[in-house]
């Protein structure tokens, strides 16, 4: 996984409360394989119109907004189902990190399984991001080590999980991780089965 | 277990009985007692062959066909090619890791979260995860049940574990008694409107309290399914006679001897008396009153008595402006009485409601009446479906003019192709009103099953308990 220590980069306002996953991608384009790239169906409804001609208002379409890394958007960002795929289109779009006043706790665990910084502010500095980006505003630096965004005057702090923080810092996977505790979990499966002999699936009848 | 003496609330006994490291920083690795995968898993598998891994426990790990399954045509040999192939990658990858699949045609099929707790698979006291955030649905026997991501789903299958860091408790209380007709999907509405649909964003939420108890399981299932759409990690209520009462003789559960040393166990999961919890809401079940949702957000939900909200008197910019962006969507003008907004189809199923309860209060309300719209009923499983088809249910259904299909994910999802046609207005008993849920262009009311019954007889949002008058 990428590390992730500061960028500096352009910035993309997206002013919607609650953008869920169903957004972020709609489920008719999950059934294709990762390799294909996902960042075409990103925001798919909202970028493009029924005939599939870019929406010309939109953020994202906007000729000063192309090649943006940081997505400032509302509160409850990525709310909704599980699927990773939102974050994939993020991703695979271009984007490194989301700001945003709160996430669903799942969408923030798969960005940061995927190096994607889900960055929290409050919602007062949120405003003012999105206020400053309305305005043109537009290079904006995300420094991880330090937990600070800067957008042209505007200087704010954001909240991030310290584990998740050093897990960005350093592009850890946390299955290499797990492997190096082989033998605690050898040890927990031989305990536990003593201690809830239940929790084993039995064996329905007839099978 | 930790060994200490201080009370505990029912999710820290699950948790702390799981951990099997934790970190200096809070991090904890858990065992995870129960997988469950679907069609939409084949980014984890794919992982899993870019490391030339096996699955670490497939005796815990089980597949199930839901999502994309047609509910029409069950001949795969006659369906969408790409819905095909789906569900085609997951027999695959079941077959490859010798997993138990309840697939397509098996007598056990239908919707996870309706098939878990059925074969007795759920049980008190386990973790489960599954790549779905529907998950939370399980918590409603007492299981520590989350959903999660396809990088983690890849954890899961090679470790058997995953790293995890603990959320802060949140106990839900409702007391007293529901009216006539009030179901779970009322209470959950209520509370996720009441908190915001990020309101739980962090926490394990625990639903106790008088009505809570009350509450057969089929109700604790619809009420946990909906914590996450209040932006929980969990939703869990203790474990009880009403939970023995429903697992003694599932297939996967323990038996005879075995059984009564689990139900000991289970028993002891609730919480202390005197446990702490990070935050407490508490709700009256007197005034809880039939409601439904009228924007794009599961949070844009009133009693169906209410009228659309007005952005101009929204109490902030961010608020004003989700108003104006859903009502433009939803084709709704402020102040319009909830009662006169006209429906084009009806959905009864889902994770949330498609359990045997849930198509019974359905049926009581269309039972000799017509619906005035076209309409789906998908059962939540096979065995749903023929116990519904036992006791009569799908001729009240189909007599009404509604169409009586077979079990999966359907119209939640739209996957498989059961799709809201763009600008209809659907009332669903389903999770979620989001943009575009149920297909392009989809408009969703949520509501209980007998709240889209009542709709389906009026053609409109509609309240039901004057339906309800002399009948079950
Ligand atoms: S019924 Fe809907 S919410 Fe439930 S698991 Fe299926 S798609 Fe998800």
């Amino acid at each position: 996984m990428q590390a992730f220590t500061r960028l500096s980069g352009r910035a993309c306002p997206l002013p919607l409360t609650g953008v869920d996953t169903d957004q972020l991608i709609p489920a008719r384009f999950m059934k294709r394989s990762r390799a294909e790239g996902y960042g075409g169906y990103l925001l798919h409804d909202l970028r493009f119109d029924a005939a599939g001609q870019p929406l010309p208002g939109f953020a994202l379409n906007r000729p000063e907004r192309q090649g943006a890394e940081v997505l400032v958007s509302r509160r409850n960002f990525g709310s909704g189902s599980s699927r990773e795929a939102a974050v994939y289109a993020l991703v695979d779009y271009g984007f490194r990190c989301v700001v945003a006043p709160s996430f669903g706790d799942i969408f923030a665990a798969n960005a940061v399984n995927n190096g994607l910084l889900p960055a929290q502010v409050s919602d007062e500095d949120g405003e003012a991001l999105l206020a400053a980006l309305a305005e043109g505003a537009r290079d904006i630096v995300v420094d991880l080590a330090e937990q600070r965004i800067i957008l042209g005057n505007l200087s704010c702090g954001f909240a991030i999980d310290p584990v998740w923080r050093t897990k960005l810092l350093h592009g850890w996977d946390d299955i290499d991780l797990t492997l190096s505790h082989v033998q605690a979990i050898a040890d927990f499966v031989a305990a536990d089965r003593e201690r809830r002999p239940w929790a084993q699936p039995g064996r329905p009848e007839g099978a | 277990m930790t060994g200490s003496a201080s009370p505990r609330t029912l999710f820290d006994k699950v948790w702390d009985a799981h951990v099997v490291v934790q970190r200096e920083d809070g991090q904890c690795l858990l065992w995870i007692d129960r997988h469950f995968l679907h069609e939409g898993s084949f980014h984890a598998f794919d992982k899993l062959k870019a490391r030339g891994t096996e699955l670490a426990r497939p005796d815990l790990t089980f597949g199930i066909e839901d999502h994309y399954v047609p509910t029409r045509e069950r001949d795969l040999d006659r369906i969408d090619p790409a819905i095909r192939g789906m569900i085609v990658q997951l027999r695959d990858n079941a077959g490859r890791h010798r997993l138990r699949l309840f697939g397509l045609d098996d007598p056990g099929q239908g919707i996870v979260h309706v098939v878990g707790p059925e074969q007795g698979l759920t049980l008190p006291g386990l973790t489960m995860v599954c790549g779905d955030s529907h998950t939370a649905t399980h918590g409603a026997f007492g299981a520590l049940a989350f959903g999660i991501g396809a990088s983690e789903v890849a954890h899961v299958l090679m470790t058997q574990t995953l790293w995890q860091k603990r959320p802060k408790r949140l106990r839900i209380t409702v007391d007293g008694a529901l009216a006539p007709g009030i179901a779970a999907k009322d209470i959950a509405l209520s509370i996720i409107a009441a908190i915001g649909a990020d309101g739980a964003a962090g926490h394990a939420i625990e639903y106790a309290g008088s009505a809570i108890r009350a509450l057969s399981m089929e109700g604790r299932l619809t009420l946990c399914n909906l914590s996450i759409e209040a932006g929980g990690r969990c939703g869990m209520v203790a474990p009880d006679e009403t939970t023995l009462a429903y697992l003694r003789g599932r297939p996967y559960a323990p038996r005879d001897a075995a059984f009564d040393r689990a139900a000991a166990d289970w028993l002891a999961l609730a919480s202390d008396g005197d446990a702490i919890f990070d935050r407490e809401i508490a709700l009256d079940a007197g005034r809880i009153a039939p409601t439904v949702t009228w924007g794009t957000s599961p949070e844009d939900a009133l009693p169906i008595t209410m009228s659309v909200p007005d952005p101009e008197r929204a109490g902030d910019e961010g608020r004003a402006a989700h108003i104006r962006e859903a009502l433009a969507y939803m084709g709704l003008r402020p102040g319009q009485r909830l009662e006169d907004v006209t429906i084009d189809r009806v959905f009864i199923g889902s994770c949330t409601n498609s359990r045997i309860e849930d198509l019974r209060a359905a049926a009581a309300i269309l039972a000799g009446r017509k619906a005035r719209v076209p309409g789906l009923v998908s059962p939540g499983s096979a065995q749903v479906k023929r116990q519904a088809e036992e006791e009569g249910l799908d001729r009240i259904f189909t007599e009404a003019g509604l169409d009586w299909v077979a079990a999966g994910c359907s119209m939640c999802v739209g996957m498989n192709g059961d799709l809201v046609p763009p600008g209809e207005r659907c009332a669903s008993t389903t999770n979620r009103n989001f943009r575009g849920r149920q297909g392009p262009g989809s408009r969703t009311h949520l509501m209980s099953p007998a709240m889209a019954a009542a709709a389906a007889v009026t053609g409109r949002l509609t309240d039901m308990r004057p339906l309800m008058q002399g009948r079950g």
